[in-house]
Protein backbone atom coordinates (compact mmCIF):
# COMPACT_ATOMS: atom_id res chain seq x y z
CA UNK A 1 0.00 0.00 0.00
CA UNK A 2 1.50 3.68 -1.02
CA UNK A 3 1.07 6.24 1.84
CA UNK A 4 1.35 9.77 0.64
CA UNK A 5 1.69 12.39 2.59
CA UNK A 6 1.20 16.03 1.37
CA UNK A 7 1.47 18.51 4.64
CA UNK A 8 5.01 19.20 6.59
CA UNK A 9 5.89 17.66 9.70
CA UNK A 10 6.25 20.90 11.31
CA UNK A 11 2.67 21.74 10.74
CA UNK A 12 1.26 18.83 12.22
CA UNK A 13 1.64 15.28 13.18
CA UNK A 14 0.16 13.77 10.17
CA UNK A 15 3.73 12.14 9.10
CA UNK A 16 4.30 11.09 12.86
CA UNK A 17 0.50 9.18 13.05
CA UNK A 18 0.58 7.73 9.25
CA UNK A 19 4.37 5.84 10.18
CA UNK A 20 1.99 4.07 12.84
CA UNK A 21 0.12 2.44 10.76
CA UNK A 22 2.83 1.74 8.07
CA UNK A 23 3.88 -1.93 7.20
CA UNK A 24 7.26 -3.24 6.46
CA UNK A 25 7.40 -2.53 2.81
CA UNK A 26 4.95 -0.13 1.75
CA UNK A 27 6.45 2.55 0.18
CA UNK A 28 5.75 6.12 1.48
CA UNK A 29 5.86 9.21 -1.19
CA UNK A 30 6.39 13.01 0.34
CA UNK A 31 4.90 15.45 -1.62
CA UNK A 32 3.08 19.25 -1.63
CA UNK A 33 4.32 20.35 1.78
CA UNK A 34 5.29 16.78 2.92
CA UNK A 35 8.71 16.94 0.65
CA UNK A 36 9.95 19.63 3.71
CA UNK A 37 10.32 16.04 5.55
CA UNK A 38 13.11 14.68 4.02
CA UNK A 39 15.15 17.70 3.48
CA UNK A 40 18.87 16.42 4.93
CA UNK A 41 20.00 17.52 7.74
CA UNK A 42 16.66 18.23 9.93
CA UNK A 43 14.81 17.55 12.95
CA UNK A 44 13.20 14.53 10.88
CA UNK A 45 15.85 13.28 9.34
CA UNK A 46 16.85 10.25 12.10
CA UNK A 47 12.66 9.39 11.32
CA UNK A 48 13.48 9.24 7.98
CA UNK A 49 16.44 7.17 7.66
CA UNK A 50 14.76 4.73 10.28
CA UNK A 51 12.10 4.33 8.05
CA UNK A 52 14.51 3.46 5.45
CA UNK A 53 15.01 0.38 7.20
CA UNK A 54 11.61 -1.16 6.33
CA UNK A 55 10.32 1.19 3.56
CA UNK A 56 10.97 2.50 0.46
CA UNK A 57 10.72 6.39 0.82
CA UNK A 58 10.05 8.78 -2.28
CA UNK A 59 9.90 12.48 -2.50
CA UNK A 60 8.32 14.21 -5.95
CA UNK A 61 10.88 16.41 -7.39
CA UNK A 62 8.74 19.32 -8.75
CA UNK A 63 7.54 19.86 -5.33
CA UNK A 64 11.70 19.42 -3.88
CA UNK A 65 12.32 21.87 -6.84
CA UNK A 66 9.70 24.49 -6.19
CA UNK A 67 10.53 24.52 -2.29
CA UNK A 68 14.07 25.13 -2.67
CA UNK A 69 15.22 21.55 -1.39
CA UNK A 70 18.19 20.84 -3.37
CA UNK A 71 19.76 17.67 -0.67
CA UNK A 72 17.35 15.02 1.15
CA UNK A 73 18.24 12.31 3.48
CA UNK A 74 20.58 9.37 1.72
CA UNK A 75 17.98 6.72 0.46
CA UNK A 76 15.18 9.22 -0.37
CA UNK A 77 14.51 8.50 -4.16
CA UNK A 78 13.37 11.48 -6.40
CA UNK A 79 10.54 10.70 -8.72
CA UNK A 80 8.41 12.95 -11.15
CA UNK A 81 4.44 12.80 -11.90
CA UNK A 82 4.91 9.92 -13.66
CA UNK A 83 6.85 8.15 -10.88
CA UNK A 84 3.86 8.99 -9.00
CA UNK A 85 1.85 6.73 -11.68
CA UNK A 86 4.23 4.16 -11.64
CA UNK A 87 4.10 4.06 -7.93
CA UNK A 88 0.26 3.58 -7.82
CA UNK A 89 -0.01 1.14 -10.52
CA UNK A 90 2.03 -1.31 -8.08
CA UNK A 91 0.00 -0.40 -5.12
CA UNK A 92 -3.35 0.89 -3.57
CA UNK A 93 -2.86 4.19 -2.74
CA UNK A 94 -3.34 5.64 1.11
CA UNK A 95 -3.40 8.73 1.50
CA UNK A 96 -3.04 10.69 4.69
CA UNK A 97 -4.39 13.94 4.29
CA UNK B 1 9.47 -7.94 4.89
CA UNK B 2 10.94 -5.67 2.45
CA UNK B 3 10.73 -7.34 -1.13
CA UNK B 4 14.06 -8.27 -1.71
CA UNK B 5 14.34 -5.73 -4.77
CA UNK B 6 14.13 -2.67 -3.12
CA UNK B 7 17.00 -2.53 -1.49
CA UNK B 8 18.97 -2.65 -4.70
CA UNK B 9 16.40 -0.22 -6.48
CA UNK B 10 18.09 2.49 -3.67
CA UNK B 11 21.61 2.15 -4.96
CA UNK B 12 20.58 1.94 -8.71
CA UNK B 13 18.88 5.43 -8.41
CA UNK B 14 16.55 4.73 -10.69
CA UNK B 15 13.32 3.12 -9.33
CA UNK B 16 10.99 4.59 -11.86
CA UNK B 17 12.75 3.31 -14.98
CA UNK B 18 12.10 -0.51 -13.51
CA UNK B 19 8.63 -0.14 -12.92
CA UNK B 20 7.45 1.51 -16.07
CA UNK B 21 8.64 -2.07 -17.71
CA UNK B 22 5.99 -3.14 -16.34
CA UNK B 23 3.16 -1.33 -18.52
CA UNK B 24 -0.10 -2.91 -17.07
CA UNK B 25 -2.76 -0.69 -17.98
CA UNK B 26 -5.01 0.61 -15.09
CA UNK B 27 -8.08 2.05 -14.55
CA UNK B 28 -7.84 5.10 -12.00
CA UNK B 29 -10.31 7.06 -10.53
CA UNK B 30 -9.46 10.62 -8.84
CA UNK B 31 -11.26 12.09 -5.85
CA UNK B 32 -10.60 15.62 -4.92
CA UNK B 33 -11.31 16.97 -2.00
CA UNK B 34 -10.38 20.76 -1.78
CA UNK B 35 -10.91 24.02 -4.09
CA UNK B 36 -8.80 25.38 -6.58
CA UNK B 37 -5.65 28.13 -5.60
CA UNK B 38 -6.28 27.56 -1.86
CA UNK B 39 -4.66 24.47 -1.69
CA UNK B 40 -2.38 22.65 -4.18
CA UNK B 41 -4.30 19.41 -4.23
CA UNK B 42 -6.08 20.68 -7.61
CA UNK B 43 -2.82 21.36 -9.08
CA UNK B 44 -1.35 18.18 -8.28
CA UNK B 45 -4.20 15.65 -9.18
CA UNK B 46 -4.00 17.69 -12.34
CA UNK B 47 -0.49 16.59 -12.73
CA UNK B 48 -0.98 13.16 -11.57
CA UNK B 49 -3.87 12.80 -13.78
CA UNK B 50 -1.80 14.00 -17.09
CA UNK B 51 1.00 12.03 -16.47
CA UNK B 52 -1.29 8.76 -15.58
CA UNK B 53 -2.84 9.93 -19.20
CA UNK B 54 0.71 10.11 -20.81
CA UNK B 55 1.93 6.15 -19.36
CA UNK B 56 -1.62 4.84 -21.39
CA UNK B 57 -3.74 4.21 -18.06
CA UNK B 58 -7.27 5.07 -18.50
CA UNK B 59 -8.17 7.70 -15.90
CA UNK B 60 -11.84 7.37 -15.72
CA UNK B 61 -13.18 10.11 -13.78
CA UNK B 62 -12.18 13.10 -11.41
CA UNK B 63 -14.66 13.15 -8.86
CA UNK B 64 -15.02 16.84 -6.94
CA UNK B 65 -16.24 16.23 -3.08
CA UNK B 66 -15.93 18.69 -0.20
CA UNK B 67 -14.71 22.64 -0.80
CA UNK B 68 -13.67 20.19 -4.35
CA UNK B 69 -16.87 21.59 -5.96
CA UNK B 70 -15.73 24.99 -6.48
CA UNK B 71 -13.14 23.56 -9.18
CA UNK B 72 -16.01 23.47 -11.63
CA UNK B 73 -16.82 27.27 -11.41
CA UNK B 74 -16.46 28.50 -15.01
CA UNK B 75 -16.95 32.61 -12.61
CA UNK B 76 -13.41 31.94 -12.03
CA UNK B 77 -11.19 34.22 -13.41
CA UNK B 78 -7.75 34.52 -12.24
CA UNK B 79 -4.89 36.89 -13.55
CA UNK B 80 -3.50 36.15 -16.78
CA UNK B 81 -0.65 34.57 -16.24
CA UNK B 82 -1.58 32.13 -13.80
CA UNK B 83 -3.01 28.92 -14.30
CA UNK B 84 -7.11 28.41 -14.94
CA UNK B 85 -7.89 25.06 -13.19
CA UNK B 86 -11.61 25.18 -14.30
CA UNK B 87 -10.22 25.27 -17.69
CA UNK B 88 -8.10 23.13 -17.14
CA UNK B 89 -10.08 19.92 -15.97
CA UNK B 90 -12.64 21.10 -19.40
CA UNK B 91 -10.17 20.55 -21.33
CA UNK B 92 -9.13 17.16 -19.53
CA UNK B 93 -13.00 16.22 -19.83
CA UNK B 94 -12.51 17.19 -23.40
CA UNK B 95 -9.52 15.73 -24.96
CA UNK B 96 -8.98 12.99 -22.98
CA UNK B 97 -12.64 11.78 -22.06
CA UNK B 98 -12.00 12.33 -18.54
CA UNK B 99 -15.97 12.55 -16.54
CA UNK B 100 -15.36 15.57 -14.12
CA UNK B 101 -18.27 15.28 -11.83
CA UNK B 102 -19.06 17.32 -8.89
CA UNK B 103 -21.36 15.89 -5.73
CA UNK B 104 -24.40 17.41 -5.92
CA UNK B 105 -24.94 17.56 -1.94
CA UNK B 106 -21.63 19.31 -2.00
CA UNK B 107 -22.35 21.34 -4.71
CA UNK B 108 -25.90 22.59 -2.87
CA UNK B 109 -23.99 23.78 -0.18
CA UNK B 110 -21.51 25.60 -2.16
CA UNK B 111 -23.77 26.91 -3.90
CA UNK B 112 -22.45 25.22 -7.50
CA UNK B 113 -25.34 24.40 -10.11
CA UNK B 114 -25.36 23.80 -13.62
CA UNK B 115 -25.96 27.54 -14.58
CA UNK B 116 -21.90 28.03 -13.42
CA UNK B 117 -20.49 24.73 -14.51
CA UNK B 118 -17.87 24.64 -16.82
CA UNK B 119 -18.42 22.52 -19.70
CA UNK B 120 -17.57 19.11 -19.65
CA UNK B 121 -18.39 19.17 -15.98
CA UNK B 122 -21.72 17.45 -14.76
CA UNK B 123 -23.58 17.46 -10.74
CA UNK B 124 -23.87 14.39 -9.71
CA UNK B 125 -24.80 11.87 -6.38
CA UNK B 126 -22.78 10.03 -4.17
CA UNK B 127 -23.78 7.24 -5.63
CA UNK B 128 -21.39 7.82 -9.10
CA UNK B 129 -18.41 7.67 -6.17
CA UNK B 130 -19.51 4.32 -5.48
CA UNK B 131 -19.74 3.00 -8.60
CA UNK B 132 -16.07 4.88 -9.62
CA UNK B 133 -15.01 2.83 -6.56
CA UNK B 134 -16.21 0.09 -7.64
CA UNK B 135 -15.39 0.03 -11.64
CA UNK B 136 -11.41 1.26 -11.51
CA UNK B 137 -8.38 -0.53 -9.84
CA UNK B 138 -7.69 2.23 -8.19
CA UNK B 139 -9.14 5.63 -6.48
CA UNK B 140 -6.14 8.08 -5.74
CA UNK B 141 -7.69 10.87 -3.28
CA UNK B 142 -5.70 14.52 -2.83
CA UNK B 143 -7.01 16.77 -0.53
CA UNK B 144 -5.30 19.12 2.49
CA UNK C 1 -5.79 -6.06 -11.17
CA UNK C 2 -6.49 -8.22 -8.11
CA UNK C 3 -9.83 -8.60 -8.72
CA UNK C 4 -12.33 -11.14 -6.22
CA UNK C 5 -14.45 -13.12 -7.98
CA UNK C 6 -17.57 -11.45 -6.71
CA UNK C 7 -17.55 -7.43 -7.17
CA UNK C 8 -17.81 -6.86 -3.87
CA UNK C 9 -15.10 -4.24 -2.65
CA UNK C 10 -13.46 -3.49 0.72
CA UNK C 11 -13.80 -0.01 1.19
CA UNK C 12 -12.46 1.52 4.36
CA UNK C 13 -13.14 5.16 5.36
CA UNK C 14 -10.54 6.92 7.85
CA UNK C 15 -11.94 9.31 10.16
CA UNK C 16 -8.97 12.05 11.08
CA UNK C 17 -10.21 14.87 11.55
CA UNK C 18 -11.70 16.68 15.06
CA UNK C 19 -15.80 17.24 14.34
CA UNK C 20 -17.00 20.59 13.64
CA UNK C 21 -14.01 22.27 13.14
CA UNK C 22 -13.80 21.21 9.63
CA UNK C 23 -16.81 19.36 7.55
CA UNK C 24 -14.51 16.48 6.58
CA UNK C 25 -16.13 14.41 9.27
CA UNK C 26 -19.92 15.23 8.32
CA UNK C 27 -19.25 14.72 4.66
CA UNK C 28 -17.48 11.55 5.09
CA UNK C 29 -20.39 10.74 7.42
CA UNK C 30 -22.84 11.67 4.05
CA UNK C 31 -20.27 9.37 1.74
CA UNK C 32 -20.97 6.44 4.38
CA UNK C 33 -24.48 6.68 4.43
CA UNK C 34 -24.70 6.29 0.48
CA UNK C 35 -21.81 3.64 0.01
CA UNK C 36 -23.58 1.73 2.37
CA UNK C 37 -26.14 0.68 0.53
CA UNK C 38 -24.54 -0.38 -2.94
CA UNK C 39 -23.54 -3.68 -0.14
CA UNK C 40 -19.76 -2.87 -0.87
CA UNK C 41 -17.67 -4.42 2.58
CA UNK C 42 -17.65 -1.24 4.21
CA UNK C 43 -15.31 -0.22 7.51
CA UNK C 44 -14.99 2.69 9.23
CA UNK C 45 -11.39 3.69 10.99
CA UNK C 46 -10.97 6.43 13.31
CA UNK C 47 -7.46 7.67 13.83
CA UNK C 48 -6.07 10.59 15.81
CA UNK C 49 -8.13 13.43 16.43
CA UNK C 50 -11.12 11.35 14.16
CA UNK C 51 -11.96 9.94 17.46
CA UNK C 52 -13.25 12.85 18.94
CA UNK C 53 -16.31 12.49 16.44
CA UNK C 54 -17.69 9.55 18.78
CA UNK C 55 -17.31 11.37 21.95
CA UNK C 56 -20.32 11.25 24.28
CA UNK C 57 -21.69 14.35 25.54
CA UNK C 58 -21.01 16.89 22.24
CA UNK C 59 -23.99 19.52 22.59
CA UNK C 60 -23.93 21.49 19.32
CA UNK C 61 -27.12 24.09 19.97
CA UNK C 62 -24.44 26.57 20.53
CA UNK C 63 -22.14 27.12 17.55
CA UNK C 64 -25.40 26.40 15.38
CA UNK C 65 -23.80 23.37 13.23
CA UNK C 66 -25.84 20.11 13.25
CA UNK C 67 -24.43 17.28 15.20
CA UNK C 68 -23.93 14.16 14.56
CA UNK C 69 -22.21 11.71 16.91
CA UNK C 70 -25.69 9.93 17.03
CA UNK C 71 -25.81 9.19 13.06
CA UNK C 72 -22.98 7.02 14.08
CA UNK C 73 -25.10 5.08 16.50
CA UNK C 74 -27.39 4.40 13.27
CA UNK C 75 -24.98 2.87 11.05
CA UNK C 76 -25.44 -0.87 11.98
CA UNK C 77 -28.89 -0.38 10.65
CA UNK C 78 -27.16 0.07 7.32
CA UNK C 79 -25.18 -3.20 7.88
CA UNK C 80 -21.73 -0.72 8.36
CA UNK C 81 -20.66 -2.75 11.37
CA UNK C 82 -17.05 -2.80 11.49
CA UNK C 83 -15.91 0.68 13.49
CA UNK C 84 -12.13 0.46 14.27
CA UNK C 85 -10.43 3.14 16.73
CA UNK C 86 -6.97 3.44 17.18
CA UNK C 87 -6.04 2.57 20.65
CA UNK C 88 -3.08 4.93 20.86
CA UNK C 89 -5.14 7.56 19.72
CA UNK C 90 -7.85 7.70 22.46
CA UNK C 91 -4.95 6.86 25.24
CA UNK C 92 -2.55 9.87 24.00
CA UNK C 93 -6.21 11.80 24.83
CA UNK C 94 -7.08 10.99 27.94
CA UNK C 95 -10.33 8.84 26.69
CA UNK C 96 -11.41 5.27 26.49
CA UNK C 97 -13.89 3.11 25.11
CA UNK C 98 -16.36 4.54 27.61
CA UNK C 99 -15.81 7.82 26.14
CA UNK C 100 -17.46 6.94 23.06
CA UNK C 101 -21.18 6.99 22.03
CA UNK C 102 -20.92 3.51 19.67
CA UNK C 103 -19.36 0.06 20.11
CA UNK C 104 -16.05 -0.07 18.82
CA UNK C 105 -13.08 -2.64 18.40
CA UNK C 106 -9.81 -1.29 19.48
CA UNK C 107 -7.34 -2.26 17.80
CA UNK C 108 -3.37 -1.19 17.77
CA UNK C 109 -2.05 0.99 15.06
CA UNK C 110 -0.35 -2.19 13.67
CA UNK C 111 -3.47 -3.90 13.71
CA UNK C 112 -5.00 -1.14 12.04
CA UNK C 113 -2.72 -1.09 9.23
CA UNK C 114 -2.74 -4.24 8.25
CA UNK C 115 -6.58 -3.89 7.66
CA UNK C 116 -5.55 -0.92 5.85
CA UNK C 117 -3.23 -2.94 3.45
CA UNK C 118 -6.44 -5.33 2.93
CA UNK C 119 -8.56 -3.12 1.54
CA UNK C 120 -9.20 -2.05 -2.37
CA UNK C 121 -9.78 1.62 -1.95
CA UNK C 122 -9.06 3.85 1.39
CA UNK C 123 -10.99 6.79 1.86
CA UNK C 124 -9.74 9.99 4.34
CA UNK C 125 -11.78 12.29 5.80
Amino acid sequence: MLYTINTSPFENSTMETALRFIQPGDPVLFLEDGVYAVQAGNRFSETILSLLDKNPVYALTPDLEARGIGSVTDGVFGVDYGGFVDLVEEHQPNSWL
Amino acid sequence: MPEPGYLSMRSSGSFASQIINQGTIVNIGILLKEGPYNHQASDTAYKFAEAAIAKGHKVDAVFLYNDGVTNVNKLMDPPQDDRHIADRWSKLSKQHGVEVLACIAASKRRGINDDILIEGGEITGLGTLTDIAIRNDRLVTFGD
Amino acid sequence: MAEEQTNIKKIMHVMRHAPHGTIYTYEGLEMILIMAAYEQDISIAFIGDGVYALKKGQDTAGIDIKGFAKTFMALDGYDVEKLYVDAASLAERGLTEDDLVVDVEVLSSGEIGRLMGEQDVVLPH
